[in-house]
């Protein structure tokens, strides 16, 4: 008998190579890391650091070069098609001529639900836009959609990849309202951010990356702990480096 | 949890892209208003129309299933390009997150392209019926139903063209593409018997799906040689097609 892992994400000796023409780089190096049920975790570390890549081996999007990754105990794949798994990814994804309503419903009927598209979007606070097309909102909107159309399978996980990339100040408090009004029903929610300040507003726990290794592990105060200052951005500062590979351009 | 039924999943998606194809300006007049047109402008001459090239039949038919068959090879080539250039937006990493299967998603970008060229087929016979072609009743369903069917070689062909070129404008270097294999392939205007063009035409991809389809005004009798091209082009952008497919797992 094995029992049925408790953890929403348990990852053990993740690691993930990309080989190119100019050698191999080490996304994710050996990550180990537990999230259990009902968290909100903030997955923290500078642009190339493999927050993206380690969405998408939790998401199965990618297979990992060593390691292990389930999510409540399963294979990533059979977890998003039990729709207990949902993304925000950081770019793409969306298709431009349609409307933001049909983008919701396709998604709802694509989990065999016929629910309209109105109540997600209400709780993505875009309940005006149901009908603009996707290729004329803005960033912040299509940010939103994303959000909304995660939220259909009422997923028991929800994975963000820097969702308030290129918001404004007003934008990214109205998301994160958003999230943090759907997380209080229990849903466990990592965030993957560059943002100190996200991180230490709306994460009950830290989880610091650098060059794909995982540098500092626990609640705001604790990883602030870590440095003298007691600042997190002096944490961040002194536990992580630039990444291998000159990040290009930022945000992938 | 209870798994969600592909045949379900298609039929959502199916809807929703026949709905998409028909608000696009640009695949409307592809497919519903070009091919009409051409015929109408080149095949219906009063020449064309006196010229008898088998019992009850007339060159205006047989120039009206060339063009037929013009029409549903440039629908189901942009259909199977769709997938790459959605792919491109990630959108195929976002389908991903829903329990439609990727090959189920094919499925449905081929289906419902293949309806739309059912509807150019019909248009453009209708056209015909209009403009004095004259063929045989049973000439009129199986030349339709044969340059019909014959199309979906060239969904696989746009399926792996969508991967091989850059998808910044694949529709347009398609269309030329394809209007260049059509005269090649002697779709338009058959080349005369022996000369070096004839036996250079008998390789191309056209050349056997125009033989068929235009088979059924000749009594019925089709070359081996047809057959053999038909077999061959459409195991090679099969089987192209499954591999560049089966390999993409990139981030984009
Ligand atoms: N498909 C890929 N091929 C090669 N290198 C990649 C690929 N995807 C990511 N990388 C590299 O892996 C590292 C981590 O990238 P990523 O996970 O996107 O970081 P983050 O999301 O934290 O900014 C970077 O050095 C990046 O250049
Ligand atoms: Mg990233």
């Amino acid at each position: 008998m094995t029992p049925t892992s408790s953890y929403a994400i348990e990852a053990r000796g993740l690691a993930k190579e990309f080989r190119g023409a100019g050698g191999t780089v080490r996304a994710v190096d050996g990550l180990d890391l537990a999230v259990r049920p009902g968290e909100v975790v903030a997955f923290l570390g500078p642009n190339g650091a493999g927050k993206t890549t380690t969405v998408d081996l939790v998401l199965g999007l990618a297979a990992p070069t060593s390691g292990t990754v389930r999510v409540f105990g399963k294979e990533p794949a059979r977890a998003i098609a039990d729709g207990q798994v949902a993304a925000v990814m950081q770019t793409g994804g969306l298709l431009r001529d349609i409307t933001v309503g049909e983008s919701v419903e396709l998604t709802a009927a694509l989990f065999g639900r016929t629910s309209p598209a109105g109540p997600f979007l209400e709780r993505a606070g875009i309940a005006d836009l149901a009908d603009r097309p996707v290729g004329k909102c803005s960033g912040g909107q299509q940010q939103r959609l994303r959000f909304a159309m995660a939220l259909v399978s009422e997923p028991d996980l929800l994975l963000l990849d820097e969702p308030t990339t290129g918001m404004d100040v007003r934008g990214r408090r109205d998301f994160w309202t958003a999230i943090r009004h759907d997380a209080e029903a229990g849903r466990t929610v990592v965030f993957a951010t560059h943002y100190l300040q996200e991180a230490e507003s709306y994460a009950d726990r830290v989880v610091l990356i650098s060059r794909g290794r995982l540098v500092a592990d626990g609640t705001v105060a604790e990883v602030k702990a870590l440095a003298g200052s007691g600042s997190l951005e002096d944490v961040f500062l002194d536990l992580t480096e630039e990444p291998a590979t000159p990040a290009e351009g930022g945000t992938r | 949890m209870t798994a969600v039924s592909q045949p379900v999943a298609i039929r959502a998606y199916l809807r929703l892209e026949l709905r998409r194809m028909l608000r696009d300006r640009r695949t409307v007049l592809f497919s519903l208003l070009v091919p009409p047109a051409v015929f109408l402008w080149a095949g219906t001459s009063a020449e064309n129309r006196a010229t008898e090239i088998a019992p009850g039949t007339n060159l205006t038919a047989s120039l009206l299933v060339s063009v037929a068959l013009y029409g549903a090879l440039l629908t189901a080539t942009s259909g199977g390009a769709g997938v790459a250039v959605e792919r491109a937006q990630g959108w195929t990493r976002q389908l991903r997150l829903t329990p439609l299967a990727p090959w189920a998603y094919v499925q449905a970008k081929v289906l419902a392209s293949m309806v739309l060229g059912a509807g150019s087929v019909l248009v453009t016979f209708a056209a015909g019926a209009f403009a004095g072609a004259r063929m045989p009743v049973s000439a009129w369903v199986l030349c339709a139903l044969a340059a019909w069917a014959g199309s979906l070689v060239f969904a696989a062909f746009g399926l792996l063209m969508g991967y091989l070129l850059p998808t910044d404008g694949v529709l347009k270097y398609l269309n030329l593409i394809l209007t260049a294999l059509a005269f090649a392939g002697g779709l338009f205007l058959p080349f005369s018997d022996g000369t070096p063009m004839a036996a250079l035409s008998r390789v191309m991809p056209t050349f056997g799906l125009a033989e068929l389809a235009r088979a059924p005004l000749g009594g019925g009798s089709l070359e081996v040689v047809a057959v053999v091209n038909i077999v061959a082009w459409a195991a090679i952008f099969l089987a192209g097609a499954a591999w560049r497919f089966r390999t993409d797992t990139a981030r984009v």
